[in-house]
């Protein structure tokens, strides 16, 4: 783990400007592995289903117009690239597989939703941590964890 | 799902139903735990104690705001609805409307879903689905698009935060729970 610690005295949280308390209180940042979805491993589905084009056009789509249809995401994609109906659900596929597109049903149809939580934590795992707005979380949270007890 | 109007389907980023889902390592009574005791609710996304009058379909009740936004001249209640379905620890449906702030309160009650099936190896699958029709300044809020002005993540945020919780609460060997 890189060693920013020494960083961190020198940064100082702003006051919250809004009614809501966003002081840092991550502790993903300090643990090796991130376990995006339970499987152990370090986010390696996510950042593999956002290493393509059609994938990342696919979750755009979906950031646009949510609930969307397979019909309805072959239309999007076929304006930017030629894709077969089986091209765009093998892609779709991948995503499912990552947790980024969570399906549901509504009555018949099967419906898209682009579930952003998985690429959140990728973000508060490694940008933040690059960042180095978070180094404290971890004895924040001991201070927390101590004074309840 | 609503029916899309012309308007609707123009608007960039509508996302009139959001669903949100993330694995979390613990048992699904834990994680129903973290999103229905106070004591819970107070530790992690916007914080504050969540107070059920009874946990049972029908029951009012408000989610309070934290200190930290009342010490800023929050009102009292952050949230308030009602319940409207309770399979414990499975299925929580319950009614929604974000009192804090009137533009919000405006808006209405929305339907908030949180659906938590076991999976092996200890893990909970936690899915919220928030029905925001008719509500797009929540649906922009509660997607994180407001983060840069000070409103916090959104739901994605919240989650990523109770997963953070609920995981490092036992690897820090503290047990985890408020106590």
């Amino acid at each position: 783990m890189t060693d920013c610690s020494d960083r961190a005295t020198d940064w100082h949280p702003e006051p919250p400007t809004g009614w809501v308390d966003t002081a840092p209180r991550h502790v993903t940042n300090w643990s090796p592995i991130i376990d995006v979805m339970g499987r152990g491993d370090d986010g390696d589905r996510v950042f593999k289903a956002l290493a393509d084009p059609t994938r990342r056009l696919l979750l755009d789509l979906l950031f646009t117009q949510d609930g969307r249809t397979l019909t309805d995401l072959l239309a999007g994609v076929e304006a930017a690239v030629a894709m077969t109906r089986f091209g765009v659900m093998k892609h779709l596929r991948v995503l499912e597989d990552a947790d980024l597109v969570v399906t549901r049903r509504s009555g018949r149809e099967k419906r898209h939703f682009l579930n952003p939580v998985p690429i959140r934590l990728v973000h508060d795992r490694w940008i933040d941590k690059y960042t180095e707005r978070r180094v404290t979380a971890l004895a924040e949270l001991k201070n927390e964890l101590e004074a309840q007890a | 799902m609503s029916t899309m109007t012309d308007t609707d389907a123009q608007t960039a980023a509508t996302r009139t139903t959001q669903v949100y889902r993330v694995y979390i390592k613990a048992e699904p009574e834990r994680v129903w735990a973290a999103i229905t005791s106070p004591e819970w609710t107070d530790r992690y996304g916007y914080g504050g104690r969540i107070e059920f009058d009874r946990l049972e379909a029908g029951s009012p009740y408000r989610h309070y705001t934290s200190e930290a936004m009342r010490a800023m001249n929050a009102p009292d209640v952050a949230i308030d609805g009602e319940v409207v379905e309770v399979d414990e620890p499975r299925k929580l449906v319950m009614t929604w409307r974000m009192a804090m702030d009137d533009g919000l309160a405006a808006e209405g009650f929305t339907t908030l879903t949180y659906e938590l099936e076991p999976r092996p190896g200890g893990l909970t699958r936690l899915t919220v689905v928030h029905d925001l029709t008719g509500a797009p300044r929540l649906q922009l809020l509660l997607s994180g698009g407001m983060e840069d002005e000070g409103a916090g993540g959104g739901w994605a945020w919240v989650l990523s935060d109770l997963k953070s919780l609920l995981e490092s609460g036992s690897s820090l060997g503290g047990g985890g729970g408020p106590q």
